[in-house]
């Protein structure tokens, strides 16, 4: 038996790395999603331009203004001087919000009464705005403890935990390893079985003594492999090239990861084996890949979603090993608090290359 | 339009509709995005676990964390042990902890610094940064109320008032749906049109068109008209899906927001029938299609994320995705009006990229075999 | 019709055509065709021929040399030439997702045909083509021939003047053959149209006004059937034998130099000498009678005489299956196949004996391939037995499948693999080991002349190595059955008959064999065949009780003769 899969793996890993095409959807799209990503996709907000409308111009506002200048997040765009001017430099996207302060800011202060300062916020992303507010109430709460020496009964302290300055990119690009291994093993799994068939050469495996599982086996080291050593790599990158720290465990990351890949490969596997052509196999990896994406708390937390949502991405295998890689990069958790995202890839593996084998012989024309 | 073109245009809606992966790319797809964005993913930290203990509930402590369970944005775990809550943090099963010391009636009342930990979950920093902000809030209303109840001095002497402009409810569905309309048009403008036009090449039959008296103008024009018209068609769906299934506004007018989509529909096609010309095989076709054009109207045309804060060699590079100028043109089309000065620019750099590429295709499709 | 005509409709001259790095498809070739009649284009694979109806069809460039059709020059106007141009390329381009109706309305814009003149052009087409009852079936559910047919109708509705056939009838049974002949020679009869078409067949290209042969991008010659048979004149023979002996005999002769071609034909051999002098047989029984050349013959004679040496694959078989008794290996009893609510197959039954040539014959879409499918477990029968070895494939343990061979009606090993490593892939997958995997590799390379492309990737060989390098995989592991499935379709009559030598060879060892095919001229060679029609059996037995039963001089006549008697 382990005869015939051996012979069956090298033909894999050959019609794999020998055909130009498939070469490049293994090697190039990873890399430049990798890069793009690491970089692009950030939550962070950094330099955002505001415009400057005071009507006060007093010692306080001034005050103010010069700290939140002293902020790397804010950036200093514009000067207002009445409120007509106030709608042209939002609606522009000119500055993300104006800070304005009345003309009696100052004056009431120094009187000891309270003296609003007021934001207005281009709510077209609605992230950034709750964001900015969130760093101006700090800017404001720092400031009345600094400069008006008035400490509020019971204060906050904040500390996060994992991931210390709030970095997105230290969420993002652990996603990326789970997000990345997933598209290669799904490009090259979904494409094998249905390449097989619409080359007539799968009817030529049929008719070899070659069983199922035999096959099943075959197909699925050659994408587990390449998984894995993508996956390393994205790892790798991950670590040193963008400096997340990886405080866990390697053998529990590398469970995961081998049930994920498991798990995304049997996905892969059904898709192609119900395929007819190689088109339908792509075009089901891709209709199965943006939805598991979109809902796997990539970039959106699950959480946020409604109910019935959330029960749908039970299914997901990329939901269990995001969880997984980022809470090894970051924390560095026991086993037991990582067993309800293991089982249930190994269920969803098991299901998928159960039907996958079946179908192999089943669905014929 | 002559009789060829419609004949091409006919034959190529025929196939549309009878060849499932074409329907799956051009209606089913952008409906499973559009409900996905609509009611499944956001952005907005809504009903976030979070802990709470008060290692001595005296009524202080009650005031305060009364606040947690009037907010919205959470959904309170009453802990009584800080070791427990934090065993609850490492599972995931909360996001944050509000940990109120034993002391901190006493300190409280005796006027001084009463310390309040909040301890959030930073895996995922955005969440972790807006449950601050909802914390920050929660504890300004109760000192306003405190200070209100009791007439004591201002506890807080700058206040800040906010008005958020264009999306009052602070709604992430309100910026993403538009921004999906992008997306979606992405697939089958550029996706779709890449893939039928390699197939045509794949199957011969671009051989036996070419040896009629058919031109290839006529055949690209043939192509251009029904993607354009299918294009379309997503538009219209996502657009009555966007204001009447998610109450999304629409501000400015919508013979405006025809014109930009129109002229990406445009650039998009162009990109698709210069991928298909080039590759000339669906595989290759659409896997180059997927990389330069779905992904970056995802992840660099500022649908989810700011471009603003990409760094700035990304940020040069955005500026080659079409999809950028769309999704700005869309966001502000939808959720501020008709503002000339964001729109003028953005349709003049769509126009500029539908010539180009259209004008690249034209150029590199010759009658030819070879 | 301009006038003056012009003596030749297509004129070519000095024409060369090289793909970059380093093929050169067409090498200073010059021909005329002529206007008002069909010219036959043959030539083996890869002659050139495609390339050629390319540059007429004005979708390639040539480098140098010029076409001129009805006297206008391609290069200068090609749209001119397509506005009056039919082109049928091998694969035709139908939109298998429109119907019948649908592709030749398209058709029919595209070359301007106005609305009011349709119903009088489709009519006739449809008629003769047979399709006039399935106008409302989308193109990709039809059978083969009816796909062929429903192309050249799609090319004709626009009444063009030059005709363009790239092997038109390549996979399509006899009767489909026919009907498309008729088609053409009723368009060239009414309308004076031009047809220019390229064939393996040569016994269409008999039917042609002249012929062109073409090989390795040169002509080697144009004339008429008629004068390219004169050469052969005393060099054709028919050897009439039993049916018992000829395979051996066939073999024999096929060894001896001094002769060019041997193939099976009704009751006998026919035989093409180097000389014009009667063959030497050693059986005292055997007489070889002169007889009138057909094309075919002048064909292997011309390309033998280019060096063209035929390949004759000798296999000796290291463990030979039992002989003796006859007893049945392939078992097909009541089978039935149904898709929906159409029965592919309705109730087939037919016994292969151990060590028989057994052909399945039947028209596209007759059931010849549903049937061979289920024989080898590669679909699920919906009713009835079918065993091979006793066992039901679909169901038997694996071991069982490694006592057959397969071979697929299209190429299907992996293309991106070398000619070794495909070998190397299927000996380890049939579970051969250590030596004895060496060996029989070694064995496959030299046997199928395929030593000299073994770091060649499999997808860049020529269609005949292709097909070599096919059965050289079904046969490694030596098994005592082998299933063809069209091992012929689409190559060229020298690469036909290093196959059926090959066959042979096997057969008189004892290998049972089962093989489908279109070829009538092929089914000779068979011990016995069954016909199929829609799903059924239409007549079992051996070739010669076939002809007998009809009265038909040959097998394809039996075989249209029988059709039409169902229809």
């Amino acid at each position: 038996m382990w005869h015939r899969i051996w012979h069956l793996l090298v033909k894999e890993f050959l019609t794999l790395f020998k055909d130009k095409r498939s070469r490049f959807v293994v090697i190039a799209p990873p890399l430049v999603q990798l890069l793009v990503f690491g970089y692009a996709a950030t939550f962070d907000i950094d330099r955002v331009p505001y415009a400057v409308y005071d009507e006060d111009r007093g010692r306080w506002s001034q005050a103010v203004l010069a700290r939140l200048r002293g902020s790397p997040v804010f950036e200093e765009a514009a000067h207002l001087d009445h409120d007509a001017q106030i709608a042209p430099v939002l609606d522009r996207r000119q500055v993300l919000f104006v800070i304005h302060f009345g003309s009696r800011f100052s004056e009431r202060l120094a009187r000891g009464r309270q003296a609003p300062v007021q934001v207005i916020l281009d709510g077209r992303n609605s992230n950034t705005a709750l964001i900015v507010l969130g760093y101006l109430r700090t800017v404001l709460a720092d400031f009345t403890v600094e400069h008006l020496h008035i400490v509020p009964p019971g204060r906050p302290v904040i500390r996060a935990w994992f991931n210390e300055n709030l970095q997105s990119r230290w969420f993002i690009v652990p996603g990326i390893v789970a997000l990345l291994t997933l598209v290669v093993t799904m490009v090259t799994t979904a494409l094998t079985v249905a390449r097989e068939r619409e080359q007539g050469t799968f009817d030529q495996l049929l008719v070899t003594p070659i069983t199922p599982f035999e096959i099943l086996v075959g197909k699925t080291i050659p994408p587990f492999v390449i998984g894995l050593a993508e996956g390393s790599l994205i790892l790798a990158v991950a670590v040193y090239w963008f400096g997340v720290p990886f405080r866990g465990s390697l053998t529990l990351f590398y469970a995961g990861m081998g049930l994920y890949l498991l798990a995304a490969i049997g996905v892969g596997l059904m898709i192609s084996s119900l395929s007819v052509t190689q088109q339908q196999g792509l075009m089901g990896a891709f209709l199965f890949v943006v939805p598991a994406v979109i809902l796997s708390g990539f970039a959106t937390p699950i959480e946020n979603m409604p109910e019935t949502v959330q029960r749908i991405t039970y299914l997901n295998p990329m939901r269990y090993f995001l969880v997984i890689v980022r809470t090894t990069f970051l924390a560095d958790p026991p086993f037991a608090l990582l067993w309800p995202q293991f089982w249930p890839m190994a269920i969803i593996a098991a299901v998928t290359m159960a039907t996958a084998a079946w179908l192999f012989r089943h669905r014929l024309y | 339009m002559n009789r060829r073109i419609t004949a091409l245009v006919r034959k190529e809606f025929i196939q549309v509709i009878r060849d499932p992966s074409s329907i799956a790319i051009a209606f089913v797809l952008p409906v499973i995005l559009l409900l996905l964005f609509g009611y499944g993913v956001s952005l907005d930290a809504k009903r976030v676990p979070l802990a709470l203990v008060a290692e001595r509930p005296d009524p202080a402590a009650q005031s305060f964390l009364s606040g947690f369970y009037r907010s919205p944005y959470f959904v309170p775990v009453p802990v009584e042990r800080m070791a427990d809550a934090e065993r609850l943090l490492e599972a995931g099963a909360v996001k944050g902890i509000v940990h109120l010391r034993a002391d901190f009636g006493r300190r409280l009342l005796g006027g001084g610094e009463a310390p309040i930990q909040l301890i959030v979950d930073g895996i995922d920093a955005n969440t972790a940064r807006l449950v601050q902000g909802y914390v920050t809030d929660v504890w300004l209303t109760w000192l306003q109320r405190r200070a209100d109840a009791e007439r004591l001095p201002a506890a807080i002497p700058i206040p800040l008032e906010s008005r958020i402009w264009y999306n009052a409810e602070v709604e992430s569905r309100n910026f993403l749906v538009p921004g999906l309309i992008a997306v979606i048009m992405t697939l089958i403008g550029a996706l779709l049109t890449a893939l039928v036009i390699a197939r045509e090449w794949e199957r011969g039959t671009m051989e036996a068109l070419m040896s009629t008296p058919v031109t290839m103008g006529e055949i690209l024009l043939g192509k251009i008209v029904t993607y354009f018209l299918l294009g379309t068609g997503g538009l219209l769906l996502s657009v009555a899906m966007a204001l009447w299934l998610f109450d999304v506004p629409l501000r400015g007018s919508f013979w405006l927001l025809w014109l930009g989509a129109s002229l990406f529909l445009l650039t998009a096609l162009g990109m698709g029938l210069l991928i298909s010309t080039v590759t000339r095989n669906q595989f290759v076709a659409g896997q180059i299609a997927i990389i330069v054009t779905f992904l970056p109207a995802f992840i660099l045309s500022g649908f989810i994320f700011e471009i603003r804060s990409m760094p700035t060699a990304i940020q040069w590079l955005t500026h080659l995705v079409p999809a950028r100028y769309f999704v700005a043109f869309l966001q502000t089309v939808f959720l501020a009006g008709d503002i000339g000065a964001v729109i003028w620019p953005n349709l003049a750099a769509l126009a500029v990229m539908a010539a180009l590429f259209l004008g690249r295709t034209w150029q590199i499709s010759r009658k030819r075999l070879e | 019709m301009p006038s003056p005509r012009p003596e030749a409709a297509v004129r070519i001259e000095a024409l060369t055509k090289t793909f970059p790095p380093a093929v050169t498809a067409l090498d200073d070739f010059a021909a005329a065709v002529r206007p008002g009649a069909i010219t036959g284009l043959i030539g083996p694979d890869g002659a050139g021929k495609t390339t050629l109806m390319r540059l007429i069809a004005g979708l390639l460039t040539p480098d140098r040399g010029r076409i001129t059709v009805f006297g206008t020059e391609v290069a200068e106007d090609p749209a001119w030439i397509q506005a009056r141009l039919g082109y049928m390329p091998q694969r035709f381009g139908l939109y298998e997702d429109l119907t019948v109706q649908e592709n030749l309305d398209l058709y029919a814009d595209l070359q301007g045909l106005a609305p009011q003149q349709r119903a009088e052009r489709y009519a006739p087409l449809l008629a003769m083509s047979g399709l006039a009852p399935f106008t409302g079936r989308l193109a990709g559910r039809l059978s083969g021939g009816m796909k062929q047919k429903l192309g050249l109708a799609c090319v004709l509705v626009g009444q063009p003047r030059l005709l363009l056939l790239d092997e038109p009838t390549v996979g399509v049974d006899p009767l489909s053959r026919r009907d498309l002949w008729r088609i053409l020679d009723d368009q060239v009869r009414k309308h004076g149209l031009t047809v220019l078409m390229a064939t393996a067949y040569l016994d269409e290209a008999e039917r042609c006004r002249e012929v062109i042969l073409i090989h390795r991008g040169r002509r080697l010659g144009q004339t008429s059937p008629s004068r390219f048979l004169e050469p052969m004149r005393g060099r054709v023979y028919y050897i009439r034998t039993p049916p018992a002996v000829r395979r051996r005999l066939l073999r024999e002769l096929l060894r001896d130099p001094d002769i060019l071609d041997a193939v099976v034909q009704s009751d006998g051999v026919r035989v093409v000498t180097r000389h014009p002098r009667p063959p030497s047989v050693t059986d005292p029984g055997a007489l070889p009678e002169a007889v009138e050349p057909r094309l075919e013959d002048a064909f292997v004679a011309r390309l033998r005489a280019e060096a063209e040496t035929l390949s004759m694959p000798e296999v000796r078989l290291s463990r030979r299956p039992r002989s003796g008794e006859r007893e049945p290996v392939i078992v097909v009893r009541g089978l039935k196949r149904r898709f929906g609510d159409f029965y592919a197959v309705k109730g087939v039954s037919f016994t292969v004996r151990r060590g028989e040539v057994f052909g399945l014959l039947g028209a596209n879409g007759a059931g010849k391939t549903t049937t061979f499918r289920m024989l080898c477990g590669l679909l699920p029968v919906t009713e009835g037995e079918a065993t091979v070895a006793g066992a039901d494939l679909r169901r038997a343990p694996a071991e069982a499948r490694a006592r057959l061979g397969y071979m697929a009606q299209k190429f299907s090993l992996y293309g991106h693999l070398s000619v070794q490593e495909n070998l190397t892939c299927f000996a380890g997958l049939y579970g051969l080991r250590g030596e004895r995997k060496r060996t029989r590799v070694a064995w496959a390379l030299q046997t199928f002349e395929l030593a000299p492309f073994r770091r060649q990737r499999a997808l860049d060989l020529p269609l005949g190595h292709k097909q070599r390098l096919a059965m050289a995989c079904a046969l490694l592991h030596e098994p005592p059955i082998l299933f063809l499935d069209e091992p012929t379709s689409g190559v060229d009559p020298l690469a036909r008959r290093e196959f059926w030598y090959l066959i042979n060879g096997l057969a008189e060892q004892g290998v049972t064999v089962l093989v489908t095919t279109h070829f009538m001229e092929e089914a000779e060679y068979c011990d016995r065949l069954v016909i199929l029609q829609a799903g059924e059996v239409l007549v079992e037995g051996s070739p010669e009780e076939i002809r007998r039963r009809t009265g038909a001089p040959s097998l394809e006549q039996a075989f249209i003769h029988l059709l039409e008697s169902q229809r």
